[in-house]
C-alpha cells in the first residue's frame, strides 16, 4: 500500500478545490476505498476527508421530493420512519446491503461510488490484466469463474457487476444525483452510471474536482407502495444473485396498474431500469400471470458467459416476485 | 439455577479473573520459566464433573485479555510478511528484490535466491509430527497457485507489506492439473484403507433393488477467526514459537526438524487458540519461515498470514467424489454396498479423505467393497477439517441410504433400523456402546418426524416447499495416553498443568472440574495451565480425544495425591496426625482424618502448612504401567501411541441423528434452514453446557458445507479466486436457525477412563446429508453434490 497525505476537509467548497488533481479521492466511510488501497487497486496520493462537512448528512421530506445529504449513514436512512412510510425500497434495499457495521460507516454519496466485486479487479497482483483497472490491458473475468458476473450491459472488454443495492431502488424511482463542482447540478442516477462499452475504467459522470452532495427522490405513489428483493444463497451479509426494485400505483378501481417502477440488480453492469417492463404493464389488471409474462422482459438482450447462466433464469422470477410483494399478490 | 444467580455468579468471576488477568500481562516475558503460562481459575464454588459451567476462560476472550499468539509484546520484533506465487505450476526463475530492499525499514527478503535453510520435517504418517513435508524456498519448483515463494521482513508491518508488493518474479509456466475433475489427473489407488468382505459385485448384480449414485463435495476452508500466525524468539540457540496450535509436542518435534536443533531447545506456548477445526494440529511452513528468520536474524520474527492467504498457507478439506452402488431386497434387506472414493492431494504429497470410515461400520451387509484413491493436483496439502473421512463418508452414504428408501418406499429411519448393525460389520468386533436407536427416537420425536407427510413437494406454505431430512453419523473413538500434574499449595490453590492446548472447547474448565471433584476441593480452588511444552506431556487437541485423555490423567494425578497426601498426613513427624496408620485415614472432600473419628479433619493447605512444604508436586497418566520415557514422548510428539476405534477387539464410535426442516423458495430454489435437531451418543458428557456449544458448531459448520462453501478454483491457473470472507460464504447468524442438540449416551467404560466418547467432531457428522435430503422432500429435486446453491435447484 503506497503512502499517502491525508487532509481533514472543513468545508465543502475546500474539498472540491483540492480534489482536481486526479490523485486525490474523497473519504467518508472509507468501506470501499480503504479495501482497495490495501489491495493495491486504489493508490490515491492524497485523501481529503469530508466526514466533518456541515449539513450533508440530512434526511429531508417535502411534499414532493426526498432530500438526503451524501454524508447520511446508510443506517441513518434505513432506520428513517419517513423513508420507512414514503419510500420501503430505499429503506429495504439499504437494510439488505452489507452488515450493520459497514451500514454505520458507510455514506449514500460513497455507497454510490462502491466499485464492482468482480474479483479478478481485486487482484491485481495476480491478474494484471483488467480493463477497468488499466484500460486495454484485458479481461480475465469473461472466461475465469463468472458466476458473480453480469449478464445485462456486458461488453467485450467487462462484465463487471454494478454491486450496489440503494443504486437500484433511485435507478427504479427516477432519482437525481447533486454534484457540486464548479457549479452546482443535478444528474438522473440512470444517467450518472454508464455502460462499460469499449472504457469500462470509466464507470460515471462525476468529474475530478466535482462532489456528491446528495439525492433526490421524486415522491410518487409507486413509490410509497415499493418492495425491494434481494435473492442470494447467504441470508444476509452477501451480494445479489439477483435483485429487483418495484413499486405500483393502482387506479381507484384497486386492480388496474396505473404506474409502475422496476429496475434490476445484480445481473448487470450498472443499476438497471426496465421501461420494457414497466411499458408493457402499465393499464393492465394486477394479476400473477401478467407481472410473470411481463417479467420474462426483464432479460431481453441477456448474454450468458459460464457460470453466471442461472441469472437470466432468476432475474424475471425476482422481478415477478417484487412486483407481487409491492401490489400486495405475493 | 435462576437467570439472576447466572448473572451475579458471571460478575463475581469476572472481578477474580481480571486481577489474575492482570497478573499475568504484567509479569515479564522470561524464558525458560513458566510465569506467562495462561492460567484459568475456575468459575463457581460448586461444580462436579457432568455440571453446566460456563467457560473459565470466556470473560478473558471477551474482554479482549486473553492474549493470543502474535499479541504477545516482544522488544525488536522484526515482521515477515510471505509472498506467493501467482502460478500453479513450472518454476520460479528469478525474483528481483532490488525494489523491496530499496524501502525504509526492509531487514532482509528471503527467497530460492536467498534462503531461510529449513530442513523437511517428518510426517506423522512416519513417525513425525508435521502434516506436510513442503517446505518453501528450498526450491524453485511451484507446486500450487499461492505458495510461498519469498519472505519479507521489515522493522512494521506496514514496511514488509508495502515491499512485498514490490518483488518481480519471473516464471516458467507449466500446465497445471487444476482440480480432481481435470482430464490430466492421475488417481493413485491406496490399497490399504480399502475393505471388503463377502462378494459384493456378485451381490450387487443379484439384488431386486438398487441405487447407483455419484456424489461429489468442493474444496472447503477450515477459516477460523485467529488467522493462521506465529511468533518465534530465537535466543542463545534456544527457540520460542507463540503459534496458535491444537499440538504444542507435535510443532515442537517439527520445528526442532526444520531447524536442525535438539528439541530440548524447543519450546512452543499456545494457551489461547481463536479456532483450528483440524488446521492448527499441524505447524505450516510459515511457521518454518518465521523460525528460519528469526534464528537468521537473532531477534523475534512474526508472521501473520493474510486471510487470503489462509486459503493457500495450509489446506482444507479437499473435493471428494464417491460412487456408491447399495444392493437391497424388497423388504429392504441391504445385500451388498460397492463403494469407491477420490479425493484431491498436492501434487507430491499424499492426504487421504478416509471416505469409507461410516460406509464400512453403519449398516449391517454381508457384502461390501470399497476403495479409495487420491488424485494429485496443484494444490497446497489438503488438511484435516471436522470429521475428516467421516464428514464426506456420512454424507455420501446418509444420502444414498435415503435415495434407496424412496426406491423401496420405505420410511428413511424404517429403513435404518432395518439394516442395524449389532456388531461392527467390518470386522465383527461388538460395540462397547451404541445408542443410535435412542437417539432416532430422540431426534424424531423432537423435530416432528412422523407427522410429516413423506412424499417429494408435498408440503408447503405460501410459495415456500417444507422439506424434512435425517441422516446418521459416526465419529471412531480415538485415545491417547497423557500425562497431567497437580500442584497443591500451601496457600490453598491448586494447580492443574498440561501441555494440552484448549482450542475453544472447554479443557480448562473440565479439567478444574476433574480435579475439584476427584479432590473434593472448590473449583475456585484450582487454577489450570494449558498449552506450552514446558507442561505435562499431552497428545493433541484433535480426533475429539483430548476431553477424555486429559480428564482421565487429572483423574489419576488426582488419585496419586490423595494417596500421598495420607501418606505424608500418617508419617511426617510434624503432621498433626502423625503416628496414624495411613490404612486407618481417609481422604474426604479436600480433607483427611481418621476413618473412625467423623469430623472434618485437617485441610490440605493446613496439613502442607504444618509439614512446612510450601507445594507438593504429583504426576498422574494414564500410560500403560512399564511405559518407557521413549513412548511417553512418542504420545506426545507423534500418533505412536494412539489407539484407534477397535483397540482391545472391541469397537468404539460416537453416534449422530441428525434431524433438518428446510423452506426452499419455489422460484428462487434459495434454502433456509427452519430447524435443526439432532441427537448425539457421546458417552458420558464432562459438562453439558460445553459439549453443547461444540455440537452446535458442528451442525453450524454443517450448514455451511452443505449450502454454501466451495473454494472456486479458476480453470486456467488453479487459483482459488474467492479467498476471502465476502467471497467464500460462511454461515452468518441470519442462516442459523433454531438449534436443538440432545445427548443420548450412556458412560462407556470401555471407551475411556471416566467413561466420555468423542464430542467436538461428530457434530458435523451428518448434517449434509440430512440437509440434501430434506431439500429433495421439499422439492423432488435430489442434488448429489456440494454445497446446494440456488442455480443447482433452478
Amino acid at each position: 500500500m503506497k503512502t499517502f497525505d491525508y487532509v481533514r476537509a472543513d468545508d465543502s467548497a475546500g474539498a472540491i478545490a483540492q480534489t482536481a488533481d486526479p490523485e486525490t479521492r474523497f473519504l467518508v466511510g472509507g468501506t470501499t476505498l480503504l479495501d482497495l488501497m490495501k489491495l493495491n487497486v486504489e493508490s490515491p496520493a492524497r485523501l481529503i476527508d469530508i466526514t466533518r462537512l456541515r449539513g450533508l448528512d440530512i434526511i429531508a421530506m417535502s411534499s414532493d421530493v426526498i432530500r438526503i445529504g451524501a454524508l447520511a449513514k446508510m443506517s441513518a436512512v434505513a432506520a428513517h420512519a419517513d423513508i420507512i412510510v414514503a419510500a420501503p425500497a430505499i429503506s429495504e434495499s439499504l437494510w439488505r446491503a452489507a452488515s450493520p457495521q459497514l451500514r454505520n460507516m458507510a455514506s449514500i454519496g460513497g455507497n454510490l461510488m462502491q466499485r464492482t466485486r468482480c474479483t479478478y479487479f481485486r487482484d491485481p497482483g495476480a491478474y494484471p490484466a483488467c480493463n477497468k483497472r488499466i484500460p486495454g490491458s484485458g479481461c480475465a473475468a469473461i472466461a475465469g469463474i463468472n458466476r458473480n458476473h453480469a449478464v445485462l450491459g456486458t461488453s467485450d472488454a467487462c462484465i463487471a457487476i454494478n454491486p450496489g443495492d440503494l443504486a437500484v431502488s433511485l435507478v427504479a424511482f427516477d432519482a437525481r444525483i447533486v454534484i457540486r463542482g464548479a457549479v452546482e447540478r443535478r444528474v438522473s442516477v440512470d444517467e450518472f452510471f454508464l455502460l462499460p462499452e469499449q472504457t469500462p475504467h470509466l464507470e460515471h459522470r462525476l468529474a475530478q474536482g466535482e462532489l456528491i452532495v446528495g439525492i433526490e427522490i421524486p415522491r410518487t405513489p409507486a413509490l410509497k407502495r415499493s418492495h425491494y428483493l434481494k435473492v442470494r444463497d447467504r441470508a444476509s451479509y452477501e451480494f445479489a444473485a439477483a435483485s429487483a426494485a418495484a413499486g405500483i400505483e393502482l387506479e381507484a378501481d384497486g386492480k388496474t396498474i396505473r404506474d409502475v417502477r422496476i429496475a434490476l440488480g445484480g445481473v448487470a453492469t450498472k443499476p438497471w431500469r426496465l421501461h420494457a417492463v414497466e411499458a408493457v404493464l402499465k393499464g393492465k389488471t394486477l394479476n400473477e400471470a401478467t407481472l410473470r409474462s411481463a417479467a420474462a422482459r426483464s432479460v431481453e438482450g441477456a448474454k450468458s458467459s459460464g457460470h453466471n447462466a442461472f441469472k437470466i433464469d432468476l432475474a424475471p422470477k425476482v422481478v415477478a416476485r417484487a412486483l407481487m410483494t409491492a401490489g400486495g399478490i405475493a | 439455577m435462576s437467570r439472576k444467580d447466572e448473572s451475579e455468579l458471571d460478575r463475581r468471576t469476572f472481578v477474580k479473573i481480571g486481577a489474575s488477568a492482570a497478573a499475568i500481562a504484567a509479569a515479564e516475558i522470561t524464558f525458560p520459566g513458566a510465569e506467562l503460562v495462561a492460567g484459568e481459575p475456575a468459575t463457581a464454588e460448586q461444580a462436579v464433573l457432568g455440571s453446566r459451567l460456563s467457560r473459565t476462560d470466556g470473560p478473558l476472550k471477551v474482554t479482549g485479555r486473553a492474549r493470543y499468539a502474535i499479541e504477545q509484546q516482544l522488544k525488536n520484533l522484526a515482521y515477515g510478511v510471505t509472498v506467493q506465487s501467482t502460478r500453479a505450476a513450472g518454476r520460479v526463475l528469478s525474483i528481483d528484490t532490488s525494489a523491496a530492499k530499496a524501502l525504509p525499514g526492509v531487514v532482509d527478503v528471503y527467497t530460492l535466491h536467498n534462503p531461510l535453510k529449513l530442513n523437511r520435517p517428518t510426517l506423522y504418517t512416519k513417525g513425525g509430527g508435521a502434516t506436510e513435508e513442503f517446505t518453501p524456498l528450498q526450491d524453485d519448483i511451484i507446486r500450487f497457485n499461492g505458495m510461498h515463494i519469498a519472505l519479507v521482513v521489515a522493522d512494521t508491518f506496514e514496511h514488509a507489506t508495502e515491499a512485498a508488493s514490490l518483488l518481480t518474479v519471473v516464471y516458467e509456466t507449466a500446465d497445471p492439473i487444476v482440480d480432481i475433475n481435470d482430464p490430466k489427473a492421475q488417481p493413485q489407488l491406496i490399497e490399504t484403507m480399502g475393505a471388503s468382505w463377502g462378494d459384493a459385485a456378485t451381490a450387487l448384480a443379484a439384488a431386486e433393488v438398487k441405487v447407483d449414485v455419484t456424489y461429489t463435495t468442493s474444496r472447503e476452508y477450515n477459516v477460523p477467526m485467529e488467522p493462521h500466525a506465529c511468533i518465534a524468539s530465537w535466543e542463545d540457540g534456544k527457540i520460542t514459537v507463540w503459534e496458535p496450535s491444537q499440538w504444542v509436542g507435535g510443532a515442537r518435534s517439527v520445528v526442532s526438524e526444520w531447524l536442525g536443533i535438539g528439541i530440548e531447545n524447543v519450546r512452543v506456548i499456545s494457551p489461547y487458540v481463536g479456532g483450528g477445526f483440524g488446521s492448527k494440529i499441524g505447524a505450516h511452513p510459515h511457521v518454518g519461515l518465521a523460525c528460519a528468520a528469526s534464528r537468521q536474524l537473532g531477534r523475534p520474527v512474526k508472521v501473520s498470514l493474510t486471510r487470503p492467504q489462509t486459503f493457500t498457507g495450509l489446506g482444507g478439506r479437499p473435493a471428494t467424489r464417491q460412487t456408491l452402488s447399495i444392493g437391497a431386497s424388497k423388504d429392504g434387506k441391504i445385500s451388498s454396498i460397492v463403494h469407491e472414493s477420490w479425493n484431491e492431494t498436492a501434487i507430491d504429497e499424499v492426504h487421504v479423505e478416509a471416505c469409507n470410515n461410516v460406509t464400512k461400520i453403519m449398516y449391517a451387509t454381508p457384502n461390501f467393497s470399497s476403495r479409495l484413491s487420491v488424485v494429485p493436483v496443484h494444490t497446497v496439502m489438503p488438511g484435516w477439517k471436522r470429521g475428516p473421512g467421516e464428514n464426506p463418508s456420512a454424507y455420501a452414504l446418509e444420502c444414498a441410504i435415503d435415495e434407496l428408501s424412496y426406491a423401496l418406499n420405505m420410511d428413511p429411519i424404517t429403513l435404518r433400523l432395518a439394516n442395524w448393525a449389532d456388531k461392527d460389520p467390518s470386522n465383527n468386533f461388538p460395540w462397547t456402546t451404541r445408542q443410535l436407536r435412542e437417539a432416532y427416537t430422540a431426534g424424531a420425536e423432537a423435530i416432528g418426524w412422523w407427522k410429516r407427510n413423506p412424499k417429494p413437494r408435498s408440503m408447503r406454505e405460501g410459495r415456500e416447499l417444507i422439506g424434512y431430512g435425517m441422516a446418521a453419523g459416526a465419529y471412531p473413538m480415538i485415545r491417547t495416553a497423557s500425562e497431567a500434574r497437580i500442584v497443591l499449595h500451601a496457600d490453598g490453590q491448586i494447580e492443574v498443568l498440561s501441555a494440552g492446548t484448549d482450542i475453544g472447547t472447554g479443557t480448562y474448565t473440565i479439567l478444574a472440574q476433574t480435579a475439584a471433584d476427584a479432590l473434593g476441593v472448590p473449583i475456585t480452588t484450582v487454577v489450570v495451565r494449558l498449552g506450552d511444552t514446558v507442561l505435562p506431556r499431552s497428545a493433541l487437541a484433535g480426533g475429539s480425544q483430548q476431553a477424555n485423555n486429559l480428564t482421565g490423567a487429572v483423574q489419576s494425578a488426582a488419585s496419586n495425591a490423595r494417596e500421598a497426601l495420607l501418606s505424608l498426613a500418617a508419617t511426617d513427624p510434624k503432621s498433626p496426625l502423625a503416628g496414624s496408620k495411613v490404612t486407618d485415614l481417609i481422604f474426604e472432600k479436600g480433607h483427611i482424618r481418621p476413618s473412625r473419628r467423623p469430623g472434618s479433619g485437617i485441610s490440605i493447605a493446613r496439613l502442607l502448612k504444618a509439614v512446612a512444604k510450601g507445594t507438593l508436586e504429583i504426576d498422574g497418566n494414564t500410560f500403560a504401567p512399564g511405559a518407557t520415557e521413549s513412548m511417553k514422548n512418542g504420545a506426545d510428539r507423534s500418533f505412536a501411541q494412539l489407539k484407534g476405534a477397535v483397540e482391545g477387539g472391541v469397537s468404539a464410535h460416537s453416534w449422530s441423528a441428525q434431524f433438518v426442516e428446510v423452506r426452499v423458495d419455489e422460484d428462487f430454489g434459495t434454502i433456509r434452514v427452519k430447524r435443526m435437531v439432532s441427537a448425539f451418543d457421546s458417552g458420558r458428557i464432562f459438562n453439558p453446557k460445553l459439549a453443547e456449544s461444540q455440537w452446535i458448531g458442528g451442525m453450524i459448520m454443517g450448514l455451511g458445507q452443505a449450502l454454501l462453501e466451495e473454494g472456486y478454483v479458476d480453470q486456467r491457473d488453479g487459483r482459488i479466486v474467492n479467498a476471502n470472507f465476502a467471497d467464500y460464504a460462511l454461515p452468518v447468524n441470519a442462516d442459523v436457525p433454531e438449534v436443538h442438540v440432545i445427548s443420548v449416551g450412556i458412560p462407556d467404560m470401555q471407551a475411556s477412563a471416566l467413561g466420555g466418547k468423542g464430542v467436538g467432531e461428530i457434530g458435523v457428522v451428518g448434517v449434509a446429508p440430512a440437509l440434501g435430503n430434506a431439500v429433495f422432500h421439499a422439492t423432488g429435486k435430489r442434488i448429489r453434490s456440494l454445497p446446494i446453491t440456488l442455480e443447482k435447484l433452478a
